[in-house]
């Protein structure tokens, strides 16, 4: 359920960025004022557990896939919200940057999804509030249990929302939530019962690695209010920032760099279209979830049949054309390194 | 070897290539990482029926990788092997979007299909950005650009460790399933019985070794920072670097290369 590179839009994936990035700084601002300097090489080699831990798979019986641990409520179970918020971070990083699981523009909505949800949301309001001060093998069992399938729904949800605003694809809002939540209520049970599992195993085998977790945060300690406004707030100064960008700039989506002199007639339709849609989708999205649904007829119709066929023809002879200088030029590139 | 030796295998390649040494390679990896950003942010700055306006952009992975010497089948399978979640959602568009863009001959094509192809088309390039800058500068460069653009420390050190012990636990937990195959004399998968005690030995290993490995740090004097020796510095080198690229992106993005190439050859044909 990592998202992609290719099916966000700069403005989601910025927004994305800054809301994770300061969720970040503020975690590791966190990490920094408990001054236990035992803590980062503890939440380093637990994030490389995490890493390995995904590579051992189990059968899943009568079903011929298979599962393996999640990760984001197990690290927080076992080293609290910051510093699993961190390491869920570094986990994705490598995973974006050596096996290209998810973008790099895509990092800021994969970490949030993946790192928020069960961090910030379910640790605190719903597994500590079940298992409580006195665990017991089936508090934590339960807790575990449904803390994986909620953060998971959530993470899900994410997703969905986050491919819907950036427009990329055509998946109406009701069809993606249909496909996305229930398989992702599937993963989460069986992650759940990983989840639940594992965390038993070591509360029999070392109680007190479990006891001291709990202890290092005090559930007091963590500031839920203080999170959600350091995330609101870095959320609004992106969002503005970037819609500001991008309603000084008649392309809709991106930052203003540049002026856009010179371009093509073509585009500037297009692109005039594209703001609107934007700026129909912000609106007109949540009040009604059947928007998208109709929206490949009026959109497309309007304003493609306007282009004279001959130009797009033309546009695809010129793109396949570019493409072969490209590869001729790389081609000639290493000839001359090698024959140098 | 099994998949988990191949995983930290993996990993352990990128490493390799990112030793190497070209001009590429030795440059800063900030200026490598700002273009990279560049880069990603334009291509997906498109909309969503771009799709000639995108091949020029193919040039930038081309001409990195034909100078650098970094092995293209190698790279391009990698993107392979990441590509379906793009491609299950993006497969939805030509059910979607039946409306005809144009016509090629007198076949019709639909928008469903263009926003597709773009998709795909983004997601090979971004993709491909990205392996790139890994392979050509190495994770602990780019941890060490990471702390010079002022990410917290504290990240940034447990991001370093948590690299270093990859290859650690990926092996010990290499090992632990080969032995438990040899004792279930191969029988096929893991259950969950054996997967759970199997996972969480590993993970009481993993808390001991943390546990030591932050007592021997700290007879070595371990302040919570990881120094890192190489000096990194912005040259000439670097700027032309950012700027050359960062321009051509930009003017690709504003000038239709390929639709004023396509139009002149169409014309010619005429």
């Amino acid at each position: 359920m990592h998202m992609a590179d290719a099916l966000i839009s700069p403005v989601v994936g910025g927004v994305m960025w800054v809301a994770t990035a300061g969720l970040i700084g503020y975690s590791a601002k966190k990490i920094k004022e408990e001054g236990d300097n035992h803590k980062v090489p503890l939440m380093g080699v637990l994030g490389a557990f995490i890493f390995a831990s995904q590579m051992i798979n189990f059968s899943i019986p009568a079903t011929g896939s298979s599962g393996h641990l999640g990760g984001g409520m197990i690290l927080a179970i076992l080293l609290g919200p910051y510093a699993a918020f961190l390491v869920m971070a570094s986990v994705l990083i490598v995973q974006a940057l050596f096996f290209a699981d998810g973008g790099l523009l895509a990092l800021g909505c994969n970490i949030f999804n993946l790192g928020f949800f069960p961090c910030f949301i379910v640790y605190p309001l719903i597994y500590r509030k079940i298992v409580g001060d006195n665990p017991t093998q089936g508090k934590i069992m339960l807790g575990s249990l449904i803390g994986a399938i909620i953060g998971l729904q959530l993470g899900a949800f994410g997703v969905v929302l986050e491919t819907v605003f950036s427009g990329i694809s055509e998946l109406p809002f009701r069809t993606f939530v249909i496909l996305m939540q229930p398989i992702h209520l599937a993963i989460g049970v069986v992650e759940g019962l990983v989840t639940a599992a594992v965390v038993t195993f070591v509360w029999k085998a070392r109680p007190e690695i479990l006891n001291a977790a709990r202890n290092s945060i005090p559930i007091g300690k963590l500031n839920i209010k203080k999170v959600l406004l350091v995330l609101v707030l870095a959320a609004v100064i992106a969002g503005g920032m970037l819609s500001w960008f991008a309603s000084s700039n008649p392309d809709g989506l991106e930052w203003a760099m540049f002026k856009t002199s010179g371009k093509e007639e073509l585009e500037s339709h297009e692109s005039v279209h594209v703001s609107l849609a934007g700026i129909q989708e912000k609106t007109a999205f949540l009040p009604d979830y059947g928007f998208k649904k109709s929206e490949p007829e009026t959109e497309a119709k309007p304003v493609w049949p306007a282009v004279d066929s001959g130009t797009s023809v033309s546009g695809l002879v010129g793109g396949i054309l570019t493409l072969m200088v490209a590869v001729l030029i790389g081609l000639g590139l290493r000839q001359r390194k090698n024959a140098a | 070897m099994n998949n988990i030796g191949r995983n930290s295998f993996d990993i352990g390649y990128m490493d390799t290539l990112a030793s190497g040494d070209s001009p590429l390679h030795r440059l800063d990896p900030r200026a490598k990482l700002i273009t990279t950003f560049i880069f990603i942010v334009t291509v997906v700055s498109f909309d969503r029926y771009a799709l000639a306006v995108l091949t020029p952009f193919f040039i930038y992975p081309i001409v990195l990788i034909a100078l650098s010497g970094l092995p293209a089948g190698y790279l391009l399978k990698k993107v392979l092997i990441v590509s379906p979640f793009a491609i299950l959602v993006g497969i939805f568009n030509p059910l979607m979007d039946r409306g005809i863009l144009f016509h090629i001959g007198s076949i019709g094509i639909s928008g469903g299909w263009v926003s597709f192809i773009s998709i795909v088309l983004r997601f090979m390039l971004t993709v491909t950005a990205a392996l790139i800058l890994v392979s050509l500068t190495g994770f602990n460069a780019v941890c060490a650009a990471l702390i010079k653009f002022g990410v917290p420390k504290p990240f940034v050190v447990q991001l370093l460790f948590f690299y270093r012990y990859i290859f650690v636990l990926s092996d010990e937990a290499e090992r632990m399933v080969r032995a438990g195959s040899f004792r279930a004399f191969h029988s096929g998968a893991m259950g969950f019985k054996t997967f759970i005690s199997l996972l969480g030995n590993l993970l009481l290993r993993t808390l001991d070794r943390a546990e030591r490995i932050y007592y021997a740090m700290c007879c070595r004097g371990f302040d919570g920072n990881i120094r890192i020796i190489r000096s990194m510095r912005i040259t000439y080198q670097e700027i032309m670097f950012i700027f050359g690229w960062g321009a051509l992106f930009i003017f690709l993005r504003y000038f239709n290369v390929p639709l004023k190439l396509g139009t002149f050859i169409t014309g010619l044909l005429k």
